[in-house]
């Protein structure tokens, strides 16, 4: 009986938060239909950390805008939270970072992030110490008044973070957010997106294409080849919940390094 | 601060240099009727053929300083609401020219938010507004006042018609293009944020055009003084610098003429300084950058 209970726990805890099933999606070119997913099988839980990862063109940042409503499925089914994407996406369940900051040059950062909250009529000093928050939370609590341009890089895309936890949603969805950025900067994002997920338990998809990043934050590494875009295999990683950057050169991250770069080889990404 | 003081340097120069030619030019275009009259015995001295070339009544081409000693009589020597005051005649064009360019920028704006939302409207609309201006103002402009004229619009509002009718299609190109600038992602990112359709125009569309909007005025706000000023000249002639140009021409009077074309070219000046002083304020508010 407790077992039970015990299991019933488990599962509301494990509640999908994506679930994906036989997933199609056929893009029409102008010759010939090109099919970025085929039978796509996907299954997030809460709390997940899944990298997807792949060669260029295996639909893994497709995947990631069907999830958030932004290209239409073919067929199969998908949920978001037990709903439709569409449905997800209209109730602002998300967050998205998108591969560039995408912010709005005319807007200063604190008005870049208070942007989503304006959509929902927030009262402005509502709006204001949210942002406030979100943006001590990524570090970037004396940068508010700056102008999006007078920032580098990395810290435009801490400020696109930042904005994407408007809505305080509980999945973060992030689309090669720093394939752009150089490795140092890289690195440092790398530890605040890990720190930001541990402290919030938010449940989070990452698409990219470094290995160290998707072993570095990942619970779950799906790893996918192209032509046509599918999931070639899943790989837990059961490092411990607190990362360093030191531990890339440990034995365990090498390994899990290691069978995610043979994954890819069986997919034969590097012909 | 130095910027200040080396920008105007090339502008001088060029001035200068205009000036001189000016002033040539007046010397030969004037000497053969100055000759004319002039005291046979004084003809051979070249000195008081050029006096008498740059100061003459009704010269071909007047000087510069007869052209600002003729403004600054009719400035400073008549009272403000005689109409022999050029800055009455100033005020009567900038109204019509401002009159116009208001209406035209609403209809320009206006006109290019139905097409950037509407795909009829983008197939149906831009041709019309392209082939709008291949009409030449001066034959359309007499045609508008006595149409306009004849069910009861006199006065300004026929004179602003033909204003806004020439400066709605910069702001409507520039706009339309404008609105159209946002990227692909930034629309995702609204979608992401379900923003609704007037949520995307406020907080993106309209931002990201202002960007082309300033543009677009500078070249509207000068066809709005020409304009005007075509609007002043058909049949209903009274006021403005158009009336005045179309007197002078009537009388031989040309200084009257190149008065009236010095206070639209400052008319002009002054419009763009508005636009300018706007431009920079925008700018300002956003740290800047545009």
């Amino acid at each position: 009986m407790a077992e039970l209970a015990l299991l019933q726990a488990a599962a509301v805890t494990a509640r999908p938060v994506i679930a994906a099933e036989k997933l199609n999606i056929v893009f029409n070119a102008a010759d010939k239909p090109v099919v970025a997913l085929q039978d796509v099988d996907l299954h997030v839980a809460q709390g997940d950390f899944v990298s997807l990862i792949g060669p260029s063109g295996c639909g893994k940042t497709t995947l990631l805008r069907a999830i958030a409503d932004l290209a239409p499925l073919s067929s199969g089914t998908l949920t978001v939270n037990g709903m439709t994407p569409d449905e997800a996406r209209r109730k602002r369940a998300y967050g998205y970072v998108f591969q560039a900051p995408a912010l709005f040059p005319w807007r200063n950062v604190q008005r870049n992030v208070t942007l989503p909250l304006e959509l929902t009529g927030m009262a402005r000093a509502e709006r204001e110490a949210r942002a406030a928050e979100n943006l001590a939370l990524l570090g970037l609590k004396d940068f508010a008044r700056k102008f999006p341009w007078q920032l580098s890089g990395g810290m435009q895309q801490r400020v696109s973070i930042a904005r994407a936890l408007s809505f305080k949603p509980d999945l973060l969805l992030m689309d090669e957010p720093f394939g752009a950025l150089d490795e140092i900067t890289r690195d440092s994002l790398n530890l605040h997106v890990h720190e930001l997920w541990r402290r919030t338990g938010m449940t989070a998809v990452f698409v990219t294409h470094s290995i160290p990043e998707a072993v570095f934050l990942s619970t779950r590494i799906v790893v996918m080849s192209a032509r046509p875009g599918r999931v070639l295999r899943v790989i837990e990683s059961h490092l411990p919940e607190v990362r360093t950057l030191e531990m890339r050169d440990m034995p365990d991250f090498v390994a899990v390094a290691h069978e995610v770069r043979e994954a890819l080889r069986e997919g034969h990404s590097y012909d | 601060m130095i910027k200040m003081l080396v920008r105007p340097l090339p502008f001088v120069t060029v001035m200068l240099a205009l000036i001189i030619i000016w002033y040539i030019a007046a010397y030969f275009l004037n000497a053969p009727q100055a000759i004319n009259l002039m005291d046979p015995d004084d003809v051979n001295n070249l000195w008081a053929v050029v006096q008498a070339a740059w100061s003459m009544d009704r010269p071909v081409l007047p000087t510069p300083d007869q052209i600002f000693s003729n403004l600054y009589d009719s400035i400073f020597n008549y009272p403000l609401d005689s109409p022999r005051n050029f800055l009455l005649q100033m005020a009567y064009t900038a109204e019509t020219a401002i009159t116009g360019l208001v209406i035209g920028m609403v209809l320009g704006i206006a006109l290019a938010i139905g097409i950037v939302h509407s795909r009829v409207l983008d197939r149906s609309l831009m041709p019309w507004v392209i082939a709008s201006q291949t009409i030449p103002i001066l034959a359309i402009a007499p045609m508008v006042m006595v149409a306009l004229g004849n069910i009861g619009f006199t006065g300004l509002a026929p004179k602003a018609a033909i204003v806004a009718y020439l400066s709605f299609f910069p702001i409507t190109v520039g706009m339309v293009k404008g609105f159209r600038s946002p990227d692909a992602m930034q629309m995702d990112l609204m979608r992401t944020y379900n923003a609704s359709g007037a949520n995307v125009f406020f907080k993106l569309r309209w931002p990201v055009a202002m960007a082309f909007l300033f543009p677009s005025l500078k070249v509207a706000v000068a066809l709005a003084v020409t304009g005007a000023i075509v609007a002043e000249l058909p049949t209903g002639a009274t006021v403005g610098l158009g009336a005045r140009l179309l007197a002078g021409s009537y009388y031989g009077q040309t200084m009257m003429m190149w008065g009236a074309l010095v206070l639209a070219s400052l008319l002009a000046l002054g419009l763009i300084g508005c636009v300018r002083l706007g431009e920079a304020g925008l700018t300002r508010a956003r740290g800047g950058r545009l």
